[in-house]
């Protein structure tokens, strides 16, 4: 149980993402989930890297015990693609609220439900 | 080192630089310039990479000089090429057609940001489909996303917000999903490169890691591929993007993610495995089946244009990956030519209904859709346009004298050759209901009286028109000469299918 610890803290806040993706009607709260979700990632690929005790790959007899620094850059890369998904994200979500008033997700979808039956009753 | 052999990078790098410039000129028209050139240039590269697949073979570039598999690798094989090609062709007729279309679709402040973005996309679908690294697709999908997500938001339509807001949510879950499985891919193999990975998978895909790659892989590839079920963000974003981004969008971007989908199936995870001792052709028949048929039935039900053909675009895919489902040359290579023939023929049917929208919209109000109802009679003021949208829907049908046709031939003789006559008329009876919704069109558009006060509407300007009917022209072009489509699906074919065996 123990060995696995940080992979059950992987998998936790995984599916606790998805699940407030799911769950959540809330722009807003919809992009916490996604950054969670994200983030989670991050230490799947990270906690496997480590070696306890070990250093960075520098050649020097002193050293044996290496880490893997690959999975570090990685999520280098990651880190600034979660960060330019969420600034999109709410981004869209303040114009959202310009346009429609709310960040509900039901009740835009109920404004362009409105919208869309009158389009469908008046021809140009 | 010689310009030729720095081609692979250069395909990339020319799209990727142009969109900073494009932003610092801070000017539609100088945005415009650059972007053009740069996509313009990347279809003469595409070309040239192709011609140099033909000479060589296999076309390997190290960034940086860094050798594989430390380095990021380019690798050029058929398929590469082929994509690059389609990709990057797509770009340079859909730019220049902006330019006139995204006068009455986004307003003149945003026009150079609108360039900037495009290049980004462009940059990043032709980044996925010449990359050989596993976590460098990556990094270009988001590219690629992030980009689309803007350009869809630019729509004029307050919808256009939502639309991008459900893809980005939706486009950001695959994307990770995608990265969880290349994450388990390293963890096992320990390399990112595709070529080195592929023996190294070979030991490991049947462990419970390997399999998890591939399920995290395969669902996050089918999201982005928008292969049913998974294809719930596709209409919305179709119909309230500017007119040329849908039509982009559908040329390239889920051709793009079925390329992906082809290159982990086939190459890394080989096909012996998938389709020989998993379930796996199984399922890809069941959800082929289902979008060919209930995608295509939706269609016919539609009022608005461009979500009719953005359901019918979720039917053609349904028809990409039954080829792949087969596992056979045929089958293969019907998917890839469908991949092309129905890319541009889609990419015809959006630039014609963008010429539509800039006739019967006014620049000042929010858009009306383009319902049905308001295409009455059209075809007498925009007798060009609708002739377009027709032959562009017979390619979709898959009438012979049009690229569709020969997609579904092939497709066919792959189901003959497994002996599933049934498929045949599955393959048959999906293509009347397209026929189904393209006589919507053909009827409301010919046979109908134009509604009072439509009088003074008339043909689209040239500059919408020619790039629409270049594509036009295209699919009836590669409905004749098959030597371009066929011959490299073939080919492409032969090298993924049993890894080339």
């Amino acid at each position: 149980m123990l060995a696995h610890f940080t992979n059950i803290i992987t998998v936790f806040l995984m599916v606790a993402g998805l699940f407030i993706i799911v769950a959540r009607g809330n722009l807003i709260k919809k992009l916490v989930g996604l950054s969670l979700f994200q983030t989670s990632v991050y230490l799947l690929y990270i906690t496997p890297g480590k070696v306890i005790g070990g250093t960075a790959p520098i050649l020097s007899p002193q050293y044996s015990v290496y880490s893997n620094p690959l999975p570090h850059v990685l999520i280098l890369t990651a880190i600034v693609v979660g960060v330019a998904t969420l600034a999109l994200g709410l981004a869209l979500a303040v114009r959202i609220r310009e346009a429609y008033g709310s960040i509900e997700e039901d009740e835009i979808l109920t404004r362009d439900h409105h919208v869309e039956s009158e389009e469908t009753k008046e021809p140009l | 080192m010689s310009l030729a052999q720095h081609l692979p990078a250069l395909q990339v790098v020319l799209p990727l630089i142009s969109a900073p410039l494009a932003v610092l000129s801070r000017r539609g028209g100088a945005a415009f310039l650059i972007v053009t050139a740069a996509t313009w240039a990347a279809f003469a590269i595409a070309i040239a990479l192709w011609l140099q697949v033909d000479l060589s073979g296999l076309v390997s570039y190290p960034i940086g000089n860094w050798e594989p598999p430390w380095g990021i690798e380019y690798r050029v094989d058929r398929l590469n090429s082929f994509m690059l090609v389609l990709v990057s062709g797509m770009a340079a007729i859909v730019l220049p057609y902006s330019r006139a279309s995204i006068e009455r679709e986004i307003p003149q402040e945003s026009h150079y940001l609108f360039y900037a973005m495009l290049g980004l996309c462009l940059t990043g679908l032709l980044g996925i489909s010449i990359t050989g690294d596993a976590f460098n697709i990556f990094v270009f999908l988001e590219i690629s996303s992030l980009s689309t997500y803007v350009l869809i938001a630019m729509g004029r339509d307050r919808r256009a917000l939502t639309a991008a807001y459900q893809y980005l949510i939706m486009g950001s879950i695959g994307a990770t999903f995608i990265v969880i499985g290349i994450g388990f891919l390293y963890l096992m193999t320990g390399t990112l490169n595709l070529a080195d990975m592929v023996p190294r998978v070979a030991v490991i895909e049947n462990s419970r890691p390997g399999l998890a790659a591939l399920a995290f892989i395969s669902v996050g590839v089918s999201l982005k591929v928008a292969l049913f079920p998974l294809h719930q963000w596709l209409p919305n974003a179709y119909t309230y993007a500017p007119s040329a981004v849908s039509a982009f969008l559908a040329a390239t971007a889920t051709k793009v993610a079925l390329y992906a989908l082809i290159r982990f199936y086939f190459t890394v995870f080989g096909d012996t495995f998938l389709f020989e001792k998993l379930p796996l052709p199984a399922m890809m028949l069941v959800l082929s089946l289902f979008a060919m048929f209930f995608a295509n039935a939706i269609a016919i039900f539609q009022t608005n244009l461009k979500r009719l053909f953005a359901y019918s675009s979720v039917g053609q895919i349904g028809y990409i990956t039954l080829g792949l489902s087969f596992d056979s040359l045929n089958g293969v290579a019907a998917s890839i030519m469908h991949l092309f023939n129905h890319g541009v023929a889609k990419g015809a049917v959006f630039l014609l209904i963008g010429c539509m929208a800039a006739r019967l919209t006014t620049r000042q109000t929010a858009p009306p859709a383009l319902t049905l109802e308001r295409l009455a009679g059209l075809s007498k003021a925009m007798p060009w346009t609708c002739f377009g949208v027709v032959i562009g829907g017979l390619s979709l049908i898959g009438v012979p004298g049009t690229a569709g046709f020969i997609s579904k031939w092939y497709l066919v003789l792959a189901a003959v050759d497994k002996g599933q006559w049934w498929l045949v008329g599955a393959i048959l009876l999906s293509s009347l209901l397209a026929v189904v919704y393209v006589w919507r069109f053909v009827e409301v558009a010919y046979f109908r009286a134009p509604p009072a006060g439509r009088e003074n509407v008339g043909e689209a300007p040239l500059s919408l028109l020619i790039p629409a009917w270049l594509l036009v022209g295209a699919t009836v072009w590669f409905g004749f000469d098959t030597s371009f489509t066929v011959g490299s699906a073939i080919e492409a074919a032969h090298q993924l299918v049993h890894n080339g065996r």
